[in-house]
This record gives C-alpha cells, sequence and structure tokens, in this order.
C-alpha cells in the first residue's frame, strides 16, 4: 500500500495487538497524517471555529444579528484546519483535479457523522456545482465527500454559473445573489455536505432556499474550517 | 500469442511512434494561425487548455491535417502509460467517478486523463540558418578544444551520443560554443537541458551575449516567458515533458544529478523531445556508475577535460578527524573547526561551509556569528536563497552556511571550502567531488582550501579524493 499523498509505501507496524488480525488497509501514512490537524478544544459552537473559549465567534454573532440570515444555518460541523498541507491537498484535489485524493477524508467524515449526526434523522444534501464547473472538472467534490456518509443522500439543489468563490472578499461574497436553485423541497432535517467553511456565504445561500420551501432543521458538515 | 510479444515489448521500452511525423505536402495555413501560435505548436504535445484557439479552430486545423490528436494515455494488457509523462505505475493512476483512468503522476501540469488528448503540429518548421553566429571571443584550452572538437563531430553526424566529462571549473559552457555556432548555421533547434532553474537563469544571459542574433529563451516553472518557441531552449527538464521530436541537438547538463538520476519521466521525456536524427551531448563532471561502465565498454563515446580552464590543478581535500563533531546538537562547534578557523592560510577568502541538514545550517550560522561579522545561510525551504547567494558573490557576506543544495552549478570567485560531517550519508562521493570543486574557480584565486571535519573516513570520501588525484593526474599529462 502507498500513501495517497506522498506516494511512499506505508509500512504496516507488527505487533503483539495486531498479529493475528488481518492488515487494515491505510490510505495515508502516519507522517502525512500528523500533519492534518482536527480542530479540536474550544470552538465556536455555531461554526466551528477554533477560539480561545467556547461560546460565539464574532463572525457568526454578525450573521445572527442581520435578519436575513438570523437562524438560517442551525450549525456547523468543520473537522479539519486549513494549514498549509491541508491547502496543499486541496489544491490538487479541487483545482488540479486528483480526484482518487478524496479517500484521505472518508474515515474523517464517517466518524464525524456518527459523532454528530447519528441520532437525528437527516437527508444529506451535497452543494452542488454549476454545470460548467462540474464539467471542467470532472466531479463534485461535496458529493464524493457526501457518498461517504452512511445516510441518505438527495440532489436537492442546482447552481448557476458564476465566479470561483474563493477569489472574493467577504463583503464581495455578501453581496452575491444566491446562486442555488431548488431541484426538490426537502421536508425533513437537512445535512448540507460542502469541502470547505470560509464565511458562510455559500451554506446560508443553500440553507435559505432550502428552508423557506419548507425545510425545518439545517445543519452543515464541512470538511475545513478556514479563516 | 503473436500479438503479445510485440504488446508486451511496446509496454517495456519506451516507443514514440504515436508521434506524427511531419507532412511531406502540408496545405496552406488558415488566416487566423500566425506565425507565432506556428513556432509555439510546432515540436509540442499539448492540452486542449494550453492551446488558445476555439474548438471550431481546433477541429477545422485537425480536419486539415495539421494538428493530429492523439490519445494521452496508452492502454496495454499490463497496465497503462502516460504519453506526457511516461508514468507506468499502476499506484499513479486513478479513476474519475465515471471510471475514466487519469495520470497522477503528472497532474501538477493539468490533469490528463484517457478520453484527453495530447495536440501535435505537423507541419514542419525551418528554423532560421545563421552565418557563424558566435560573438565570444575568448579562447579554448587544449583540453577545451578536444571537447568542442567532439561536440562539433556529434552535431555534424547526427543520431551520436557523448558524454562530456569535464572536472568542476572546467569551462563547460564555452566548450558548447563552436558547436552551437555549427548547428544555428545548419539551421537546427536546439535545446539544453539541466536540472535546476538557478542554472537557467544563470546561463540565459552568456549565450546571449554569445549568440546575440539567436532566438533563445530561458524555460522554468516561474520562467516570464512560457512560450518556448526560440531555436534555442535554455530548460529545466521537467520543462520537457511538453514537447516531443522538438530538437535536433539535446545537450543534457549534469546528467548525473538528482532529479534526472531519480525520477524516470525525466528520462523518458528527454528522449521524447528528440527528433529521430537527434544528437545527444551528456555533461557532468561525476558520472554515475552506470555512465561509467557504458564508457568503459565504449557503448557510450566519452572525452575527458582533466583540467580547468585556467590551468591549475583541482584543490585536493584535506581530511581532519573530529570526533566531537556531533557536538552541533549541543550548539556547539568542534575544536578542530576552531582551531583550523585560527591558521587559515588565506583569511581573506571568504568561507563556505557545508553541514548535513537544515537544523544543522541553522546552529553552525548561529555559532559562527560569534566570530564572523557577516554570516548568512540557505537551504531548499528558504524563499531567499538567490538573494543571498548574489550577494554572497558580491561579497556582502564573509561566511555561507549550506545544505548540499549549493553543492553544484554556483560559481564564488575565492572561496575555502569546509564540509561538516563529510561521512554523513548525504554526502556522497558526487557531492563530495562538486563540493570540492567550488574551490578555485577563478584564475586569479586558483587554489582554495578543501577540508573534510569527519569522524571516521568513509568510502564516498575516499573515493572523492581519489577521482580528484586521478584527474590532476590526467590534466597534468599533455
Amino acid at each position: 500500500m502507498r500513501c495517497l499523498n506522498c506516494h511512499q509505501v506505508i509500512l504496516h507496524q507488527v505487533t503483539w495487538y495486531n498479529l493475528f488480525s488481518l492488515p487494515q488497509t491505510q490510505v495515508i501514512c502516519n507522517a502525512c497524517q500528523s500533519e492534518l490537524k482536527k480542530i479540536t478544544g474550544a470552538k465556536c459552537l455555531s461554526c466551528s471555529r477554533p477560539m480561545e473559549k467556547p461560546g460565539l465567534c464574532p463572525d457568526c454573532k454578525r450573521w445572527e444579528e442581520d435578519e436575513r440570515w438570523s437562524g438560517v444555518l442551525d450549525q456547523n460541523i468543520s473537522i479539519f484546519h486549513y494549514n498549509e498541507q491541508m491547502k496543499d491537498i486541496m489544491a490538487r484535489w479541487k483545482y488540479r483535479g486528483d480526484y482518487i485524493l478524496a479517500d484521505l477524508f472518508r474515515e474523517a467524515m464517517q466518524d464525524e457523522f456518527q459523532e454528530h449526526f447519528m441520532g437525528e434523522d437527516v437527508v444529506v444534501v451535497p452543494i452542488p456545482l454549476s454545470d460548467e464547473r462540474m464539467e471542467e472538472r470532472g466531479f463534485n467534490q461535496a458529493d464524493t465527500l457526501a457518498g461517504f456518509i452512511q445516510a441518505p443522500v438527495k440532489l436537492a439543489l442546482t447552481r448557476l454559473h458564476g465566479e470561483k468563490q474563493s477569489k472574493k472578499s467577504r463583503q464581495e461574497r455578501m453581496d452575491t445573489v444566491n446562486p442555488f436553485l431548488l431541484a426538490e423541497p426537502v421536508h425533513q432535517a437537512v445535512l448540507l455536505v460542502d469541502d470547505i467553511y470560509t464565511t458562510g456565504m455559500t451554506l446560508r445561500h443553500a440553507a435559505k432556499l432550502l428552508k423557506t420551501n419548507g425545510t425545518p432543521k439545517i445543519f452543515s458538515l464541512t470538511l475545513i474550517r478556514s479563516g | 500469442m503473436n500479438n503479445l510479444i510485440p504488446a508486451f515489448r511496446t509496454y517495456y521500452s519506451n516507443d514514440f511512434s504515436w508521434i506524427p511525423s511531419p507532412l511531406e505536402q502540408p496545405p496552406d495555413l488558415p488566416s487566423f494561425v500566425n506565425p507565432s501560435l506556428v513556432t509555439y505548436l510546432s515540436g509540442k504535445l499539448l492540452l486542449k487548455t494550453e492551446i488558445s484557439l476555439n474548438t471550431p479552430q481546433l477541429n477545422e486545423l485537425i480536419s486539415l491535417g495539421l494538428l493530429d490528436e492523439i490519445p494521452a494515455i496508452e492502454k496495454h494488457a499490463w497496465g497503462n502509460r502516460c504519453r506526457r509523462c511516461g508514468n507506468q505505475k499502476s499506484y499513479l493512476f486513478a479513476k474519475l467517478p465515471d471510471n475514466v483512468v487519469y495520470c497522477r503522476k503528472c497532474i501538477v501540469m493539468g490533469r490528463v486523463s484517457e478520453q484527453e488528448h495530447l495536440y501535435a503540429w505537423r507541419r514542419p518548421v525551418s528554423w532560421d540558418r545563421h552565418p557563424p553566429a558566435c560573438k565570444w571571443t575568448g579562447e579554448l584550452t587544449t583540453f577545451q578544444q578536444q571537447a568542442a572538437d567532439r561536440i562539433i563531430k556529434a552535431i555534424q553526424e547526427k543520431n551520436q551520443r557523448l558524454l562530456v566529462w569535464a572536472v568542476c571549473g572546467a569551462g563547460k559552457t564555452e566548450m558548447l560554443f563552436p558547436g552551437l555556432s555549427l548547428a544555428f548555421s545548419q539551421g537546427k533547434r536546439v535545446c539544453l537541458a539541466t536540472p535546476r532553474a538557478d542554472v537557467v537563469k544563470e546561463l540565459l544571459p552568456r549565450f546571449v551575449a554569445a549568440f546575440p542574433d539567436v532566438s533563445i529563451q530561458a524555460l522554468y516553472g516561474e520562467s516570464p516567458d512560457k512560450q518556448g518557441n526560440a531555436q534555442f531552449l535554455i530548460a529545466t527538464t521537467h520543462q520537457l515533458l511538453r514537447y516531443g521530436r522538438a530538437f535536433d541537438v539535446l545537450i543534457i547538463d549534469e546528467i548525473d544529478a538528482f532529479p534526472y538520476h531519480a525520477d524516470a519521466s525525466l528520462p523518458y521525456a528527454t528522449e521524447r523531445a528528440a527528433k529521430d536524427q537527434a544528437s545527444f551531448i551528456y555533461l557532468t563532471a561525476t558520472p554515475r556508475p552506470k555512465h561509467e561502465r557504458e564508457i568503459n565498454r565504449k557503448k557510450l563515446p566519452a572525452v575527458f577535460v582533466p583540467r580547468r580552464f585556467h590551468g591549475h590543478p583541482l584543490p585536493v581535500p584535506r581530511f581532519v578527524a573530529a570526533f566531537d563533531i556531533k557536538s552541533l546538537e549541543k550548539e556547539m562547534l568542534s575544536r578542530k573547526v576552531w582551531d583550523w578557523l585560527e591558521r587559515r592560510k588565506r583569511p581573506d577568502r571568504q568561507l563556505l561551509v557545508f553541514v548535513p541538514t537544515i537544523p544543522n545550517a541553522e546552529k553552525v550560522e548561529k555559532i559562527l556569528a560569534q566570530r564572523y561579522k557577516k554570516v548568512t545561510c540557505v537551504h531548499a525551504s528558504d524563499s531567499d536563497r538567490q538573494e543571498k547567494v548574489y550577494q554572497f558573490r558580491k561579497s556582502v557576506y564573509d561566511v555561507l552556511v549550506t545544505t548540499t543544495i549549493l553543492e553544484r552549478g554556483v560559481t564564488f570567485p575565492s572561496v575555502d571550502v569546509i564540509v561538516l560531517d563529510s561521512g554523513h550519508a548525504v554526502f556522497d562521493q558526487a557531492a563530495l567531488i562538486q563540493i570540492a570543486g567550488r574551490a578555485g574557480r577563478s584564475s586569479r584565486d586558483p587554489d582554495g582550501e578543501v577540508i573534510f571535519f569527519h569522524q571516521g573516513k568513509t568510502d564516498a570520501m575516499v573515493k572523492a579524493v581519489e577521482t580528484i588525484l586521478k584527474m590532476n593526474r590526467l590534466g597534468r599529462r599533455k
């Protein structure tokens, strides 16, 4: 087995504990794994941003004070920090299109879903790409992440083509019109899935559209909390 | 069964018959094709996204037969091969959601999948024929002249390979001038490939000065000009991954250096970038055993340049046993090193210090700052590297502490060189010879002390000195 990220051979450590069990398939070597830092400790209760002490972060307070956006997104869970290693992986995965790198996150997505959303009866809705972007990239990273989760997936949204979110400032993102269109309404709790939570604008646009069409509760699970 | 053997052969040997040959009677060019687009496309294997034409224009060129559409990934019974980078390793291929195979190895250049194509230009391009174009007025030494004559012969006769085994500081660049002059007079297209971008940047002005009338371009990862449409390209080896059947003469610098030696896609790309009748010139100061064996068996013609351009012998490294060299970990420098620093014969020379690891470099910099005013250190992850090296050359610094990244390709006029812990595994024979070759580069100060501080001699150290002594002996003979 080779590490998906650095292509080095992964050597299995044989101990008394695992001597008689089948070797587990490992997709990432320990060195690369240790570079991917999970968000632990104190974080924003609403958006998972790492904080000094638990509470609401300033950005989330602003969202909640704004009457247009208050209560649109009930909670976001993010898994990883956006450190250099993660930026590098995202660049290759999303922008260069190295699809298979998604497998690095399979386990984390499953674990996190188990921990936070297992009891809730949710439908998973991945954030869509526009047709043009889909054509260009060949896959939708949010679809892939959603596919890892053991829950029903519904493609409830479609997206109009626009400029890349990652090239805009916070203010520019706040001013953009809702890029999503409803494909079918969902009348039960929804778990939105995306790769990055930066300002939360994209997720809130999607959430708002769903909520105004009858979805009672909306959570989101994102791989990375950046910013 | 009859199909099996050819299938086996095409998979396990490099077969480039899929690159189309130039058309004998090419049709006229459509009006949207300008000359610079033609030179841009010529000799390249490009993705659709790398060509600035819209789909109808592209289709028109394809239907005229001017542009050939080649599947980017070869499918064999034994696995796949990426035609762009030559990758055959199964773990470097993966599938998209719709089961389309793509290559992970060269993905930073834009993804190629089995549905994608490489585009090759089929209309022959004739390059300028320059009357003797070399404006360099210096004179070659006897040894250099011998090598230059062999290079001329290799270029003249076509389909040749020649290894030029020239010691560090032999003046390799100048030896190439007569051969290049001939190649340009015959309208040949030439590429000089070298492993590192630093070297490309250093070589460009020297060639531009020598051949002012020839179109010359430097091509590397961050190079401002990405066209790569000149008659003479100076490029990092990786840039050849975009070329196929492009060059009449390929000069591969530092054939023994790390990336070329270690990454199979580079020899693949180099071989593919050469035209059928091309000549290869390899340059090295420290051939790998593989090449030495080929030379000894007379499989690979070679020419030696055992003496430096200024005619002085190579400085021979001296071993100094310093068994407390590992005290570096405790931020202390060995006593032996301090003693030597006290008694340097020419304390006015700058000092180049090689250490095995990056943490060591930073520690040694700190320690030496106690004694010298202007000390700095460079390593591979240092973004100011170029600037610091440039300033060291301008004598802004007295001491430069470095890892092996500066072992080759850099020239400083007057330095003493020391290696701390020369028995470390990163210092193999080739590295030590290259390091010793940093001293005594200029004719004003053709000597320089080279000291290996060690805690027990290694084979690499002993062999390095033997090789240097042998070269000095050969250089004295004539």
